[in-house]
């Protein structure tokens, strides 16, 4: 049974309790999600029915209900939105160098291959200079500098886009027979073939950056702040 | 030139703004308003012909030479570039000091690198050489 509204306003477009507060009090988590089912579209509508003097009618085939239920029933809004991708700022192009400022490879200049449809940016350190792989990172979590890179003679191959990097789902095989037989479980290897891309794309980066003095080292350096710095009065 | 003061409040005086729009430019004291203030004007420099206060303003040691009092924007224009005046102030301590602090704080992060790059070379080289002429000297 449906029942009133839980959060009320305090004062108007002032509701009582936030968002996750009533999410909370719902306790929507500890209960299955209701599986909605798509209106059976191939049962008749209508039928035709005869009548006394030998007329045919045509009728719904199901009566309307004679009643309006007595409360209104909360419908679920319906959101029409959909998540677009970002637009990657102006100061981000190909050969950009990039700070990373989040996730494993904090602090390290990065050399920004291409943008990709989703919106994330694919990034190489390159590999062999600081050991940041081709990966894809967000452009939030990204310091743009004025340095780029020429990558105007380099091929970036067309395969990486965002399904080359997703991850392959792997069968469940907890508790099954085979995982308790198999034992150890072996250490994956990288694959030959991802290790063969990364230097393919290093190749093209590596010459590029070799031309411009002090260009190498300043990669495999990291960034950070020192005394006196803020990173909202520094040009980068 | 009277007492211990080196620098004067005077007709023709260089002046550094160091408040407001104008922050950081050079203009001359063309007339004195009070004891608070003076009307400045930098026909060079781009800053307008305006009253200013002294507390705003900082004297520099140069002046220009034989500048009537009241003199007009043109006429100071002229004056100005006869004595060499802004030549003057570039050649000045001061100036260069300010000039670097401008291009330091315009470096990027990869000409930060650099910088600290050719520090390291200059100290490899310094460093052992001075050393070395102490050692001689002792």
């Amino acid at each position: 049974m449906a029942h009133a509204p839980r959060n009320s306003f305090i004062a108007p477009g002032v509701s009582r309790y936030s968002r996750s507060a009533v999410y909370a009090k719902k306790a929507l988590h500890k209960h299955p999600k209701p599986a909605v089912k798509a209106a059976d579209k191939s049962a008749a509508a209508d039928k035709t029915v005869e009548l006394k003097g030998g007329q045919k009618r045509v009728v719904p085939a199901n009566k309307a209900s004679r009643f309006y239920p007595a409360e209104d029933v909360p419908q679920p809004k319906k959101s029409r939105k959909a998540p677009k991708a970002a637009s990657v700022r102006s100061s981000i192009t190909p050969g950009t160098v990039l700070i990373l400022l989040a996730g494993r490879f904090r602090g390290k200049r990065v050399v920004c291959v291409k943008n990709l449809e989703s919106g994330l940016l694919l990034v190489s350190g390159p590999y062999k200079i600081n050991g940041v792989p081709l990966r894809r990172v967000n452009q939030a979590y990204v310091i743009a500098t004025s340095t780029k890179v020429d990558l105007s003679a380099a091929q970036i191959d067309e395969k990486f886009n965002d399904a080359y990097f997703t991850k392959k789902t792997v069968s469940n095989k907890k508790g099954s027979e085979e995982e308790f037989f198999e034992g150890e479980q072996k250490k994956k290897v990288y694959p030959e073939t991802k290790a063969n891309d990364q230097k393919n794309v290093d190749k093209a980066l590596l010459e590029a950056v070799s031309k411009v003095p002090h260009l190498r080292q300043y990669l495999a350096s990291t960034f950070s702040l020192k005394k006196g710095q803020f990173p909202h009065q520094l040009k980068f | 030139m009277s007492g211990s003061f080196q620098r004067q409040v005077e007709v023709g005086r260089v002046v550094l703004i160091n408040y407001g729009a104008d922050a950081g430019k050079l203009a001359v004291i063309v007339d004195i308003v009070d004891h608070s203030r003076a009307l400045i004007d930098g026909p060079t420099t781009g800053v307008k012909r305006q009253a200013f206060a002294y507390r705003r303003l900082t004297l520099t040691p140069l002046v220009v030479k034989d500048l009537p009092r009241a003199a007009g924007a043109t006429a100071l224009k002229k004056s100005l570039e006869k004595n060499e005046t802004m030549a003057a102030w570039n050649k000045t301590a001061w100036a260069q000091k300010l000039a670097n602090r401008t291009q330091r704080k315009n470096l990027g992060d990869f000409d930060r690198f650099k910088l600290l790059k050719f520090k390291n070379q200059r100290r490899a080289v310094v460093g052992p050489a001075v050393a070395a002429l102490k050692k001689q000297q002792a």
